[in-house]
């Protein structure tokens, strides 16, 4: 048998890109099944006893809506350090992730609002423990992307020009939005 | 930027151990527990999967003596035994063994130095053995899908979402794998056949074990407050049972179609033309098998006596909306799987005066999927309502066929890539009777369960299962010892490319280095290697011509 051909060392095709984009997809598919589940226990529950929303609970609609209207910022601050690493513009870069962490905290702040407004526990009825383990979930989630965004941004201020973090870190709150927006839809303004 | 560890190989050297047993077992420990390097992972997964698999044969055999009237369980730990026997077979057997494969194999067929993510993985398995410890902690102690002990079936939930979370983190490194690190000139449509399939299962395992993740936080939550959504423990099983079903456990059996499409070729050592349509079939069985997952339902599909009378045209639609769910989701995947088959017959076509190439990865993968299909058979009849199926043993014996041919494709997979993995080539002559008492075993483990299906439970059925699982055991240990003589007897001399194969994989050294490549090759076609093989496939009198 000849030897084969000595190629130059593979270039990993955007691994960071694809691998981000796989976990997107499984969590996409972990929150879709838990909306599902929430949507026939909703129609369950309302066939069964009336209602699903327990009474007495108010849910802070505005708390909600300006999470979902932050969700615009992050992603546009995400998008703004994608465009900062393409120039190797580090002030820029740095800020934007900056931004976007400091955004997403407060999205993270605004559900811990809504937490404290509804005065739900977590035992008080189905609802109540479906709905934290959602947005509990979802909340996990946002602390994912926090960690992901400050990586990203000590990678990129201690002097690391790939720019492919910087777009999967775009693409994970992009998902994020997309998962905040089916949540926004199906507990907050179906309830 | 790349995510390929590029410390493989120190780390897979390990510290200077000295000459002692007990020097190179500490050295080898953290080397193992630590170690970045895919085979090691892969080799960790198929460990544990082999002894999961042995532990299942144990509580089946205990189910075996119960069932044949010979035992005296009550009902409580019989519900127990039950759960532990679900779980074995798919999380500490199924799984294990096939994303073991896949893990350890990938990386080599693709002429990659490692895995992507390859502390991913590693954390993957880790999860998944953490995960099968605990959650068999908690059935013991009283605590599965039926358990008395509330805190036990917590823990048996929580260590099913671990579980979840360390398979699918296996599957994302898999995925990434094929994706972006394959060898400079191989497109997708040269990926080898196994490889493909493993990227199949592993975009299954990416969408399904989430989908089982969400629905247990639920589960776990609702449980330990209140239990009003979910009913306690008896909505355990309505609502996260289906990832114990057979047709969930085909999905993940798809690699087992790949090891058979791999062996193919080598037996009359041919190219591999048409590879789209075996692709194709991978991806109707992955996609198929997907909505029988999503969509596992009984179906009234016209079977019995007078409902074969299609009357009026009404009622030929009426019977055709029955008759349609049930082929989509119980007979596509099988359509993937006749594909795949048949495309492995074209492939496997005889050449006039050649010698056939007998792979372990053919004969043990021809076997294994036989079994499968067998699985999957039973899995549709068994979504038919009137057949009266339900509530009977039928649907274990569909999920024993599965699991059991895919330890069979698993122990022909390890036993084909041997040489790479442990650097020893098994002998066929000691190799294929193992084989032939692995199929026998899945026959009798399985078999009657279906015939009790029709009929109903005997004895004769329960000893003969019973049978059948002990035969697995010996299969098993047969194969355990069999390696285990021939590591230690291996004079390191083990050949490259013992199967003259078409694979990346056989360029490598026996066993594989740590970073498997020393230079990375460029990729022609699809079978790279018999492109620097100026002899393959000729038969010996035109050897002699040349």
């Amino acid at each position: 048998m000849q030897a084969l051909t000595a190629g130059p060392a593979a270039a990993p095709r955007r691994q960071i890109i694809v691998g981000t984009t796989l976990g997107v997809v499984a969590m996409v598919m972990m929150v879709g099944s838990m909306l599902a589940v929430w949507s026939e226990q909703r129609t369950n529950f309302v066939e069964r006893d009336g209602n699903w929303l327990p009474s007495g609970v108010v849910i802070p609609e505005v708390a909600s809506n300006v999470a979902l209207i932050a969700f615009i910022a992050i992603c546009t601050f995400a998008q703004w350090a994608v465009w900062a690493g393409r120039r190797n513009d580090r002030g820029h870069g740095v800020f934007a992730l900056s931004a976007t962490a400091l955004v997403a905290i407060m999205v993270i702040n605004a559900q811990a609002f809504i937490y404290s407004e509804m005065g739900l526990g977590i035992g008080d009825g189905a609802y109540a423990t479906m709905f934290y383990a959602l947005t509990g979930l979802f909340v996990a989630l946002m602390i994912i992307g926090v960690i992901f965004t400050v990586v990203a941004a000590f990678r990129f201020a201690g002097g690391r020009s790939d720019n492919e973090i910087l777009a999967a870190h775009a693409i994970y709150w992009y998902a994020m939005s997309v998962i905040y927006t089916a949540i926004w839809f199906v507990v907050y303004v179906t309830k | 930027m790349t995510t390929i560890d590029p410390t493989a190989e120190v780390t897979a050297s390990g510290v200077e151990a000295g000459d002692s047993a007990l020097g190179r077992l500490l050295a080898a420990v953290p080397d193992w527990l630590t170690s970045t390097d895919h085979k090691k992972i892969g080799r960790l997964f198929l460990g544990g999967g082999l002894l999961g698999l042995l532990g299942t044969v144990a509580i089946n055999v205990i189910l075996g003596i119960e069932r044949s009237g010979i035992g005296n369980i009550n009902d409580g730990a019989m519900a127990q035994i039950l759960d532990a026997q679900r779980v074995g077979l798919v999380f500490g057997t199924l799984l294990p063994l096939a994303t073991g494969l896949c893990v350890a194999v990938v990386p080599m067929q693709l002429g990659a130095r490692s895995l992507a993510f390859p502390r991913l993985a590693a954390a993957g398995f880790w999860m998944w053995a953490g995960g099968l410890i605990f959650s068999m902690i908690a059935l013991v102690n009283n605590g599965g899908g039926l358990g008395g002990d509330p805190n036990m079936v917590d823990l048996f939930l929580g260590a099913h979402g671990l579980m979840a979370i360390g398979l699918a983190a296996a599957g994302v490194s898999i995925a990434t794998s094929v994706l972006t690190t394959r060898a400079p000139g191989m497109t997708m449509r040269r990926v080898p056949f196994f490889s493909m399939s493993a990227l199949v299962m592993a975009l299954g395992l990416i969408i399904v074990m989430p989908v089982l993740l969400g629905t247990l936080t639920y589960l776990f939550l609702d449980h330990r407050n209140g239990r009003e959504a979910f009913g306690g423990n008896t909505g355990l099983y309505d609502w996260a049972g289906w990832i114990f079903s057979p047709g969930a456990a085909a999905l993940f059996a798809i690699p087992v179609a790949g090891l058979i499409a791999e062996g193919a070729p080598l037996l009359f050592k041919q190219r591999t033309p048409a590879r789209g349509i075996v692709f194709a079939g991978f991806g109707l069985m992955g996609v198929a098998a997907l909505g029988a997952v999503t969509q596992e339902a009984v179906h009234n599909v016209p079977w019995v006596g007078s409902n074969l009378y299609l009357g009026g045209s009404d009622d030929v639609r009426t019977k055709l909306f029955d008759l349609l769910p049930w082929a989509m989701f119980n007979l596509l995947p099988l359509l993937g799987l006749t594909i795949v088959l048949l495309m492995t017959l074209f492939l496997a076509k005889p050449v006039k005066g050649a010698r056939p190439n007998v792979t372990p990865a053919l004969a043990f993968g021809l076997l294994g999927l036989g079994m499968v299909m067998v699985g999957m058979i039973g899995t549709a009849l068994f979504a038919i309502e009137d057949l009266g199926l339900q509530g009977t043993v039928f649907a274990e014996g569909a999920l024993i066929y599965v699991v059991y041919g895919t330890v069979l494709a698993a122990l022909g997979g390890m036993t084909y890539w041997a040489p790479k993995l442990w650097g020893v080539n098994l002998p066929a002559t000691k190799v294929l009777p193992i084989a032939g008492l692995g199929v026998l075993a899945t026959v009798l483990a399985s078999l009657p369960s279906y015939v009790a299906g029709f009929d109903e439970p005997r004895d004769v059925y329960a000893i003969l299962v019973l049978v059948g699982h002990v035969l697995m055991a010996l299969t098993v240990l047969g194969f355990i010892g069999l390696l285990v003589t021939s590591v230690r007897s291996s004079e390191g001399d083990t050949e490259a490319d013992p199967y003259d194969g078409q694979t990346l994989e056989w360029a490598a050294a026996s066993p594989a280095p740590a970073n498997n490549f020393v230079d990375i090759p460029t990729v022609m076609s699809a079978e790279p290697l018999v492109d620097s093989k100026s002899n393959y496939g000729q038969i010996d009198s035109e050897k002699g011509d040349s």
